[in-house]
Order: C-alpha cells, then structure tokens, then sequence
C-alpha cells in the first residue's frame, strides 16, 4: 500500500494543474465570450484569401 | 444639415495613451456579422484593436490617442448596415460581473476537492466494506481535510458573508443552516477522524458547496445576460441631442451629456431630449409620453417642454434646464419615492421557507441529542447523531427548490420577450387576479398609426408612402410607416409647416395639411367622423386621399383583454388622456372599468383601493406620469417604448409592438411558482424520510451522499418544467 503515498499526491496534483488552467484561462478572459468562441470557429479570416470558401 | 457628432464623453483614456470605446451594437445576429465588423474596422486606419463579443453584442475598439475620431468608427458601422451606440459600463453590472467571476472561482475550488475528495471517499465506502486497514483509513480521512477545510474556507464564503449577514440583520434566511451544517460536518469530521472511526463526511460538506454554488452561478449568470440586453436596448434607444454652440453650429451628442443652459435644436419628427424652455420657434407637440394626452399642445418661446415630447411642426429651440428644477420629474419622483416607502417588503418564498425550516431542524437535531442521552447513549454518540441529523437536513434541495426553478423561468420568459428587474417579480406576478392598464401607449401604439388603410385605393397609398419618406413629419412617418418597403422619391421638397412635393410620373404630388393639397372639404368630412384623428392629405393630378392619423390600439390588445378576462382576471384602463378619448379605447376593447383624466396621485389612489379590497393588481404603463402607479403596484410592467423613469420603476419589461408578453409573463410565473411549491415540498418528503434515519443513527456518508445529490438532482430536473411556451393564442412573435 506505500504506492498510495506516491499516486496520492500524484492525483491532487494533476487536478490542482486542472484547477490552475480553469482559473488561468478565466483570468485571461477567455470565459467572457462563450457564444462568440463557438461561432468564430467557422470564420475563415485566419485563412489567405485564396484558400477562402465562397 | 449634417452636424458633427460628439462622442468623446464616451471614450476611456489609459496611461499608456490607447484610448477605448464600448459600443452596443444592434443587428448582430450570425456569425458571419463578427468577420463583417471586426473587418470592416480593422481596415480603418489609427485603429488598433476591435474585438465583438458575441455573447452581449458589444463591440470594444481601441485606438491610440489622438489616431482618429471615435465618430468616424460608428459612422464606418452604419455604412456596412450596423447600428452602435457608444455605450458606458454602469456600475450595477460592473459589480454583477465581478461577483460572477468570484462565483465562478468558488465554484471551480469546491469542484475540484469534491472531485478529490470522492475519490478517497469512494475507497474507505469500500475498504468499510471489505478490509481497509484503519491506519489506511485514517491517512484518507486526513488527505480529505488537507483538501476539504482550505477548500471549504475559499468556496464556502457565499455562503458564510450571506448568512453573517443575514445574522447581524436579526434574521434568518437559507444560508444560515446551510453554513452552519457545513461548519459542524466539518469539525466533527476532523474530530472524528483524530479518534480513528469509521465515518468522516468531509464529502458531504464540499458536495453541499458544490451543488449550491452551481445554483448561485446559474441564477446571476441569467440575471447577468438580462441585464447586459437590457442595458443594450438602453444604449441603442438613447437620444442624441443636437446642440448649438456659440457660433450656431449644430454638433450632435449623447442627450445623456447634455447640461443646463446648453440650447439644442429639436427639429421636426423628432423628441425633445431633456426638460427645458422653448426659446425660439413654434411648433405642436405630442406629451403623450408624459401625461398621456393625446392632444397636442403649442409650443412656442417661454412654454416648458418636457423630454420625450414629439415635435411635430416647426424646429424648437430649447434652452435645457436643471434636473432639479424640473417641476413635473420632481413631482413624479417624489410619488415614486412615496410609494416605494409605504410598499411592504415582499416575503419571497424561499425565505418564508427557510423560517420556518431553520428552527424546525435545530431543534430537531437538539431533541435527537437530548433523546439519546435520554435513552443512555453517551454524550459522544449522542452529539455525532444529532449532528448528522443537522448535515442531512442541510437543505440543499430546499436551497435550489427555488432559484433553480428561477434561472429557467427567467429564461422563459427572456424567450418571449420580458426583461425581468426585480428578482421576486416572477413571484409576485404570479399572485395577480387584477390586470391595470395605461392607455397611451401601453394599450395603444406610442407612435401614431394611420387607421383608415382599407379605405384607400392601395396604388395610392404605395405612392404617398414614397413621397411621405421625404419627410421627418410625425404624420408623414405614419403613411410611410402604414405601407412600408417603399423608396423615397427623389427630388421631394419639404415646405416646413406645410408638407412635401415631388414630381412623380411627370404629375406633381403633394402630401400635407388641407389648404397646401386643396383638400379643404375631404378634410372637413374626415375630421366629422372621427374627431379624435388627425388628418393629412395627399394630391396626385386628380388623384387624392385623405389620411387619418391616430394612436392604434395594440395588434393584440383586444385579444389580451379578452384572454385576460377569459382567466378570471379583472381588467380595469386608468389614463391620463381626456375621458372621451378613453372611453372610445375601452369601448373598443370591451372594459367597463375605465378612469380618464387620472393624475399620477391618482391612480396610486386607485390602486391603494384595490389593495385594500385585497385585490392583487398588475399595473401595465409606458408614461412618465404612469411611473409611481408602476411603483406603487404588487407588481408592473412597461413596455420597452416607455418612458426611462417608468422602465426603472417597473419589476419588468417588455419587447415590442405587442402586449402578449405581459400576459405570457403571468403565465409563466403561475407556473413557475406552482413548481416551486412542488420543489419545496419535494424537498420536505426527502427530509420526512431522511430524518427518522438520521435520528435512529442509520446514516452513514454514503446514504448522506446519495441522499442529497439525489433530491437535488430531483428539484432541479423539476425545475426544468418551467420552461413550457407560454400563452399561445396568437402570442408567436
């Protein structure tokens, strides 16, 4: 049973680094335009006109 | 002309010389609107940033200093087809999203020790069962307090402020058994674990947090997506004011920057923005906004004007006044405050609930303890039961019986277009049996309407409505407006305080008043059988047509009286507008109960008498004159047209040119308090059965775990009913 005293510590810390990355992304606002975020996906303006869809 | 705008009261400057402009931004409603307008910007030179959020439709735009001239940025928008208005945080939803983020945060932190925390739960349920080492056990019990009680510390502060609260006000509400079961699981949780036993409920105690928080966020994210539409069409309706500087240059600004003695111009067709002095012009304007009368006044130099009065001739300079000098603003306000005074406070619900809940539970959990020791338990076993009995009751399906059922039915009701302001609106609401109506405005349309479309030839009609988009003329709008997709005729010439002509086809045409199109007779006959219209002319060769022109019920108002009435509500008109004109309105809608000529103190009188029968009334009004009645009601609601004072003295208000949504809305609430009291009485038979087995001393963690997922899982998917289509009798937008 002495695994616990690694996989333990092992399993807080991969859900801290969870917690980390929510709060991080909350700060740097990336909550603040849920809608916004799941439409943009379909825009193409990152694209170079040519490989532009009609 | 043209004038300039001014938006520079709007614009944020930073230290670092960027300079940052909100705007509210109507007709976004596709995702290919976010590439026109983020693109579109982004080709205008000095622009540096400009960022859409979808989600609130609110476009931020940076720029450096002095690179160019924020106006120019709303001009580039309403060339590709959008309208922005520049928009100012306000300080109720600043706070509103500070606290959602700390909601947010809370909830993150209780969601990752309940995640944690299960998983060494889950294996001492287990070990118990089969053969988990009590040292093994014993090194769970303390990972879970090392994860729970700083978890519990930062996530549990909702809870904890809100019941302190609650405490130092002498009162109880939800939160304070909610804290307290958290507190005393988690003390006799580390107690418990110190003396090596079986059962620990640290689980139980960040499980509570977890799911009440989730309750929390949905509730002000819902209020939050409100307010910040609110907020929008707010942004988006209001008036820009054209002042006049010392030159005489006419340079247009948000009405809401304008200060007293500033002179602005208020031309034709369009409202006065701010009380003030008529300096210069004469002119007739529409104050129907403001008392409810629908007859027109003449305005002319030394005459007070009021804001939101229509001009309708002649071009008015007014000289604007100070707020507080206001006569008629101060009068209505000192009602509004009265009335707000001498309103009780509303016992919400849940509140009632929680006090009678909170003292049933302790001493519930006192007479468990005081029993065992009766019965010869020792004093230990004794306190852990009591104990136990105070973390299942902690009333968590209670907690979210009524702000789940809430969040849905204010998405309900956003979806048929109501704006709720005050967050026991849907109870209240739910109580009326007398629906109160203005008429101005509220039964009738705000603007007015041409109401003898059918009669005229429509080739005619399409052909005054394309002269008639020349002109600014309220009368004019109204033809134009009683057509529609029609294109103005080019070359029209307006003679003020006459009517505009063009020539169309090579024939001249004339649109106005009797004498400019030679229609003196017409007019005479017109103005014999409907006294109350106004009346404008058209003249195309030998062609003519007289328009008649008045305030037009609402498309649905009959239907809305008459579904009201089928309920068993009563329906009762008081207006401020002469009572000839009134009862031409009631008699048309089939109301008997109709009052004309009510002055605000008035109709709060009248509504003082109804609560004194006992009756429960909705007051429904639009006018400046309406707003203390709206304050003084259970319950209102105003129309999105409305006047600002009467829209924040409403608990709610409603979208566009029908008035279904008020009557969905007490559809609605009926419902969603009839699920309420269903929740809370969910909640009781959970706890008439959770209870006794706490008392006996049954419970474990496990069952404490399953039992009050179980029933909040059991309110909330309840709650979700609430969001049934509302009165459905022609009420489809």
């Amino acid at each position: 049973m002495t695994i616990l005293v690694v996989l333990i510590p092992l399993a807080l810390a991969l859900g801290g680094l969870g917690l980390v990355a929510f709060l991080w992304s909350m700060r740097s606002g990336q909550f603040d335009d849920l809608e916004g975020a799941a439409v943009r996906v379909l825009s193409d303006d990152d694209l170079a006109p040519r490989d532009r869809r009609p | 002309m043209t004038a300039s705008v001014d938006l520079s009261s709007f614009v944020r400057y930073h230290d670092d010389g960027s300079a940052r402009l909100d705007l509210a931004v109507d007709g976004v409603d596709c995702a290919a609107c976010i590439g026109d307008i983020e693109g579109a910007l982004g080709r205008l030179p000095g622009l540096a940033r400009a960022r859409l959020n979808y989600t609130n439709r609110r476009l931020t735009v940076e720029w450096t200093r002095g690179a160019l001239d924020p106006a120019s940025i709303v001009e580039r928008l309403s060339g590709i087809g959008y309208r922005a208005y520049p928009f100012a945080a306000n300080e109720v939803e600043d706070a509103e999203t500070r606290q959602a983020r700390w909601l947010l945060k809370c909830l993150a932190v209780a969601g990752f020790a309940a995640m944690n925390v299960m998983l060494l739960s889950v294996s001492v349920w287990a070990g118990n069962a089969s053969d988990i080492t009590p040292e093994t056990r014993d090194f769970f019990h303390w990972m879970s307090a090392l994860i729970v009680l700083p978890a519990a510390a930062f996530a549990g502060q909702p809870f904890f402020m809100s019941a302190a609260r609650a405490l130092r006000a002498r009162s109880l509400n939800m939160d304070v058994p909610i804290s307290l079961g958290i507190f005393l699981a988690l003390v006799m949780s580390v107690v418990e674990t110190a003396r090596h036993a079986e059962h620990a409920y640290f689980d139980s105690a960040v499980m509570l947090m977890f799911f009440l928080l989730i309750g929390r966020y949905c509730d002000l994210a819902m209020r939050r997506k409100t307010l910040s539409f609110a907020a929008n069409l707010a942004a988006l309706r209001a008036p820009m004011a054209t002042r006049l500087d010392e030159a005489g240059a006419a340079v247009a600004i948000p009405a809401a920057t304008l200060r007293a003695g500033d002179i602005v111009l208020v031309r034709p067709g369009e409202r006065a923005p701010a009380d003030g002095e008529v300096v210069e012009g004469r002119s007739e304007v529409d104050e129907s906004l403001i008392t409810g009368e629908t007859m027109r006044r003449t305005a002319e130099a030394g005459s007070p004007i009021y804001a939101g009065s229509l001009n309708f001739d002649g071009a008015l300079r007014v000289r604007v006044r100070a707020a507080a000098g206001a006569s008629l603003l101060d009068e209505i306000e000192r009602l509004i405050d009265v009335a707000i005074s001498q309103k009780a406070r509303y016992q919400r619900l849940a509140d009632r609930a929680a006090r009678f809940y909170a003292p049933v539970v302790h001493v519930t959990a006192l007479a468990t303890a005081v029993g065992w020791l009766l019965v010869g338990a020792s004093a230990h076993d004794a306190i852990v039961t009591a104990i136990a009995v105070l973390i299942i009751t902690c009333p968590c399906a209670l907690a979210l019986a009524v702000p789940a059922v809430q969040v849905v039915a204010a998405g309900a009701l956003f979806r048929s277009g109501v704006l709720i302001n005050a967050g026991d609106a849907i109870e209240r609401l739910a109580e009326v049996d007398t629906v109160v109506f203005d008429k101005t405005g509220t039964l009738t349309l705000p603007e007015p309407s041409v109401v003898n479309a059918a009669s005229i030839d429509p080739a005619v009609a399409r052909m005054a409505a394309r002269l008639a988009l020349a002109s600014h003329h309220p009368l004019a709008r109204a033809v134009a407006a009683a057509v529609g997709g029609q294109t103005a005729v080019e070359g029209a010439r307006e003679i003020p305080g006459q009517g505009v002509l063009a020539d169309i086809d090579g024939v001249e045409a004339r649109l106005g008043g009797a004498a400019f199109c030679d229609l003196g007779d017409a007019f005479e006959a017109a103005r014999s059988r409907d006294p109350e219209s106004s009346a404008i002319g058209f003249r195309h060769g030998d062609t003519t047509a007289v328009f008649l022109v008045r305030q037009a019920p609402r498309p649905d108002a009959a239907a809305v009286v008459a579904a009201a009435r089928r309920r068993g509500l009563a329906v009762a008109i008081l207006s401020g507008d002469r009572p000839d004109a009134v009862a031409a309105v009631a008699g048309a809608l089939g109301v008997d109960d109709w009052h004309g000529g009510m002055k605000p103190a008035d109709k709060i009188a009248f509504l003082e008498a109804l609560k004194a029968r006992g009756h429960r009334a909705l007051m429904v009004g639009d006018g400046l004159n309406d707003a203390p009645a709206l304050a003084a009601a259970h319950v209102s609601i105003s129309p999105i047209s409305g006047s600002e004072v009467a829209q924040a003295a409403a608990d709610a208000v409603f979208l566009g040119d029908r008035l279904a949504p008020a009557l969905d809305a007490l559809t609605i609430s009926h419902k969603a308090r009839a699920i309420m009291r269903q929740n809370l009485w969910l909640a009781v038979i959970y706890n008439l059965i959770a209870v006794p087995l706490a008392i006996t001393g049954h419970v474990t963690p496990l069952i404490a775990a399953a039992a009050m997922s179980g029933s909040s899982i059991l309110v909330t998917l309840n709650a979700l009913r609430a969001r049934a289509p509302g009165w459905s009798e022609g009420s489809t937008p």
